[in-house]
C-alpha cells in the first residue's frame, strides 16, 4: 500500500485555482488525483470545481479534463471509458461530482453506469448542498441545516428532512466497491483511493467535503470539522467490497452531535428539540454501523463542552 | 449489392460500413430498429464497436460527447421526445466541435402524443450548431450516414451532423437499396484522427468554463464552421457521386427547374411524390419545377436564390409549424430570398404523420401558380385540414 511519504510530489491539480481557502472539495480533488496518477481522464459536471478549476484561459488540471453539463457524470464516464477501451488505451476514467450532481439531478446517470458496472471511478464530493449556485438544499443536506431554500423562518427553521442514504442506494447496485472518505483521515483516504484504482468495474468514492461559505465555518477548521463529523457519527467511514461491508475507522467514544453542530453557522439556529431529533437519528446510524452483536446501544446526548462552543473570533467572522 | 430493406436497416448498415467505434443507444419509436440492427451486428461479431445500452437519451448524447472527445468515431440515433430530451447536450456538443453523427427519425414531438412523421422534433434544434440533412429515400439515408461522417470530421467543419429521415414513411418501409462495398467506404472515409482529444499523453481541458470576455468569439467560430461546411458538403457530394455513382446535388437538388415558371420547395419523402406531380403537370403544359431542400443547416441561401431566380412564384412545403404563422422552411426561405420580388407561399401538410397525397401537391402548385399570375392567395395554407382555425 502507498504511504503518504510515497505519494508523488507533483500536483496534477495545480496551485492557482480559485477555490475558497479551506475548500474541502479542492483538498479532496488534489489528494485523490495524486493517488490516481497521470493516466487518468477526468469528468467534472457543473459545480464549483468547474469554475475554480477551469475558467478560460486558465486551468488547473494536468490530466485530461472534460465538462459538458450537470446531470450526466455517469454517462460521460461510460462514453469516455468506452473510447479508451476501443482504442486499447489504459486510462482510468474518473468523475468528480457534487452532492446535487449525484444525490439529485445526476442520480439516474450514476445509476445507469453503476448498473452496467462500467469500469470507471465515480467520486461524489459531498458538501451537503448546492454550493455553486449559492447554498440551496439538496438530497444530501442534513436535518436542521440552514440553506437559502431551507431558511430559518418564524414558522419553519432549516431543512426538515434527514440526509438521503446514498451509500445504501449505490451499494444496492451490487458494484465491486463503495467507500466513504474524509480528508480528516488521510491514511484511510489514500488507502481507499488506491484500492479503488486497482479494482475493475464501477467504483464509488463518497467524500465528505466541508464548504466554508455554505457551512458558515472557520476556513482553518476544515479538517477538524470532518474529524468531528466522524467522532459524532454524522459521517461514518466504511467500505462495501463485493457486497461485504467493513468499518474502516471506528471512533473511540461517541461525541455529542452538538459539538459538531456548534462549529458551523448553518446549524446555529437549531432548537434543543431539533438537536435532540438529529441526535436520535445519529445514534440510530451509529448503532447500525458500530454496535457489535450483544453490545448495548450507544447514544451521546450530553450538553456541549465549553471549548467546542462558538468562539468570539468566529462570531466576528460570521456574525451571530 | 442490392438489398430490399427498411430505412432503419439501411442506416444501421451505413453505420457499420463507417466502422464506428462507439454506439450509445436508447430505444424510441420509430428509430429503435436502427439500434436493434446494430446490436445484432455487434453480437454477431460483424461489427467491432462498443455498444452502450444507456438509460436515457440525455445519457446517450452525454456518452456520445465524452466518447467523441476521447477520440472515438461515434454514431447514434434518436427521435422526437428523445431528441428533445437531448436538447441540452446538442448545445454542448456542437461548440465543442465533436463530429458525432446521429440519425433522427422524424416523429411528432408531443403533445399530443403521437408516433408518426412530423418535422417539429428536429426543427426545434436547428439553432444548436448541428448540421441537418433531410433525406428522401432509404438509399439516400444510407449514403448520407457515410457522407455525414466525412463532412463532420473534415477539419474545416468539425461539427456534429444529423441526417433526418421521415418516421415510418422511410424507417419502417422497405425499398431496394444498393449497399456499398466495405473497401469503397474505407477508401472514401479514412479513420477518425482528431488533433485534440482527451489523452493523458497530451492532456487537454475540453468544455471549460468561459467568461463573457471570450464566449462571443467562440460563437463566431462555430458560425464560421457552419458556413465553411457549405463548400465541404458540395465537394463531398461530388466525390461521392464519382465513387458511388449517386449524385444528390449537394445542399439542394432540383428537378425540371431549368425553364420552370413556378417552383415548389420540399423536404423529405414528399419530394418523391412531388416529382411525379411535376411530370404530370408538365404533361398538362404547366411549367413547374421542384427544389429539394436537403440541408437545413447550413441553410443553402445562395443555392436557393440561384435556383429560384427565374420563377414567378415559390411554394414552400413545411411538415411542421413554428407558431409565427408559417413553417420553419417558409420562414428561412423568405429570409434567404429577401430583396427578390418573387411571392413565397407556404403549404403546411403531413403534420402529425397525415399522408401527403398527389392531390394535395397538385393543390399546392395550383395556389402557387395563381400567386405567380398576380392573383391574391393566402400566404399560408393548411392542406387537408378539418374544422376552424381557433
Amino acid at each position: 500500500m502507498i504511504t503518504i511519504k510515497e505519494l508523488p510530489d507533483e500536483n496534477l491539480f495545480t496551485a492557482g485555482h480559485t477555490a475558497c481557502p479551506g475548500c474541502g472539495v479542492a483538498m479532496s480533488i488534489r489528494n485523490a488525483i495524486r493517488v490516481l496518477g497521470k493516466d487518468t481522464s477526468v469528468y467534472v459536471p457543473a459545480s464549483c470545481a468547474v469554475v475554480f478549476g477551469t475558467t478560460f484561459p486558465y486551468g488547473a488540471w494536468k490530466v485530461p479534463f472534460f465538462h459538458t453539463a450537470f446531470e450526466n457524470t455517469g454517462a460521460c464516464l461510460t462514453g469516455m471509458q468506452a473510447a479508451f477501451e476501443k482504442k486499447g488505451k489504459k486510462v482510468t476514467s474518473v468523475g468528480f461530482a457534487g452532492d446535487g450532481g449525484t444525490y439529485d439531478i445526476g442520480l439516474q446517470s450514476m445509476s445507469g453506469a453503476a448498473e452496467r458496472n462500467d469500469d470507471v471511478i465515480y467520486i461524489c464530493l459531498d458538501n451537503e448542498a448546492y454550493m455553486n449556485t449559492g447554498i440551496q438544499r439538496s438530497g444530501g443536506t442534513p436535518f436542521g441545516a440552514w440553506t437559502t431554500t431551507t431558511p430559518v423562518g418564524a414558522k419553519v427553521q432549516g431543512n426538515r428532512r434527514f440526509k438521503k442514504n446514498l451509500g445504501e442506494i449505490v451499494a444496492a447496485h451490487e458494484i465491486p466497491y463503495y467507500a466513504t472518505l474524509s480528508i480528516g483521515h488521510p491514511l484511510d483516504f489514500i488507502r481507499k483511493v488506491e484500492k479503488a484504482k486497482n479494482i475493475k468495474g464501477f467504483r464509488f468514492l463518497h467524500m465528505f467535503t466541508p464548504c466554508i461559505p455554505g457551512w458558515k465555518m472557520d476556513p482553518a477548521k476544515t479538517v477538524e470539522v470532518t474529524k468531528r463529523a466522524v467522532e459524532s457519527g454524522m459521517w461514518t467511514l466504511y467500505e462495501v467490497e463485493n457486497g461485504e461491508k467493513k468499518i474502516t475507522f471506528k471512533p473511540g467514544k461517541m461525541k455529542s452531535v452538538r459539538d459538531y453542530l456548534m462549529m458551523q453557522g448553518r446549524f446555529r439556529h437549531m432548537s434543543d428539540e431539533d438537536i435532540k431529533k438529529l441526535q436520535m437519528w445519529v445514534c440510530k446510524k451509529w448503532n447500525l454501523h458500530y454496535k457489535e452483536k450483544g453490545a448495548p446501544e450507544v447514544c451521546e446526548i450530553a450538553p456541549p463542552e465549553e471549548h467546542h462552543a462558538v468562539t468570539e473570533e468566529h462570531r466576528e467572522m460570521h456574525g451571530p | 449489392m442490392k438489398k430490399v430493406i427498411t430505412g432503419d436497416h439501411a442506416v444501421a448498415l451505413g453505420a457499420k460500413l463507417c466502422r464506428v467505434d462507439v454506439v450509445p443507444a436508447y430505444p424510441i419509436t420509430p428509430q429503435t430498429l436502427i439500434i436493434e440492427h446494430i446490436a445484432d451486428f455487434v453480437n454477431d461479431g460483424e461489427m467491432d464497436a462498443k455498444f452502450l445500452t444507456m438509460e436515457s437519451e440525455h445519457s446517450v448524447m452525454s456518452a456520445a460527447a465524452a466518447a467523441s472527445a476521447a477520440g472515438a468515431r461515434v454514431f447514434t440515433a434518436t427521435s422526437s421526445q428523445g431528441l428533445a430530451f437531448m436538447y441540452e447536450m446538442l448545445y454542448a456538443t456542437a461548440p465543442l466541435r465533436l463530429p458525432i453523427v446521429m440519425v433522427n427519425a422524424n416523429r411528432t414531438l408531443g403533445g399530443p402524443p403521437g408516433i408518426w412523421c412530423e418535422h417539429n422534433d428536429s426543427m426545434g434544434v436547428r439553432d444548436s450548431g448541428w448540421l441537418q440533412v433531410y433525406v428522401e429515400d432509404n438509399q439516400e439515408a444510407l449514403d448520407m450516414v457515410i457522407q455525414s461522417f466525412r463532412i463532420a470530421e473534415d477539419k474545416r467543419v468539425l461539427l456534429p451532423v444529423m441526417p433526418c429521415l421521415d418516421g415510418f414513411v422511410l424507417t419502417h418501409t422497405v425499398e431496394p437499396v444498393d449497399v456499398p462495398q466495405q473497401e469503397d467506404v474505407d477508401s472514401f472515409l479514412p479513420a477518425f484522427a482528431p488533433d485534440i482529444m482527451l489523452d493523458p499523453a497530451r492532456p487537454a481541458m475540453m468544455g471549460i468554463f468561459m467568461p463573457a470576455e471570450y464566449i462571443m468569439e467562440l460563437r463566431r467560430q462555430t458560425m464560421g464552421a457552419v458556413e465553411s461546411a457549405k463548400k465541404v458538403i458540395r465537394e463531398i457530394n461530388d466525390e461521392f457521386a464519382r465513387v458511388f455513382g449517386r449524385n444528390y446535388g449537394g445542399m439542394i437538388d432540383t428537378y425540371m427547374m431549368e425553364d420552370a415558371e413556378v417552383a415548389l420547395v420540399t423536404m423529405g419523402t414528399v419530394t418523391s411524390t412531388s416529382r411525379e406531380v411535376v411530370e404530370e403537370l408538365r404533361k398538362a403544359g404547366k411549367k413547374v419545377g421542384l427544389v429539394k431542400l436537403r440541408f437545413f443547416r447550413p441553410f443553402p441561401s445562395e443555392d436557393l436564390r440561384k435556383a429560384l431566380s427565374g420563377v414567378s412564384a415559390v411554394g414552400v412545403f413545411d411538415r411542421s409549424i413554428s407558431y409565427h404563422g408559417g413553417g420553419p422552411a417558409f420562414n428561412e426561405i423568405q429570409s434567404a430570398l429577401y430583396g427578390m420580388t418573387v411571392p413565397v407561399i407556404n403549404h403546411l401538410a403531413g403534420i402529425g404523420g397525415r399522408d401527403v397525397t398527389r392531390e394535395q401537391i397538385i393543390k399546392m402548385f395550383e395556389i402557387t401558380i395563381k400567386a405567380g399570375n398576380g392573383e391574391k392567395v393566402n400566404p399560408i395554407n393548411w392542406h387537408n385540414t378539418r374544422g376552424e382555425t381557433v
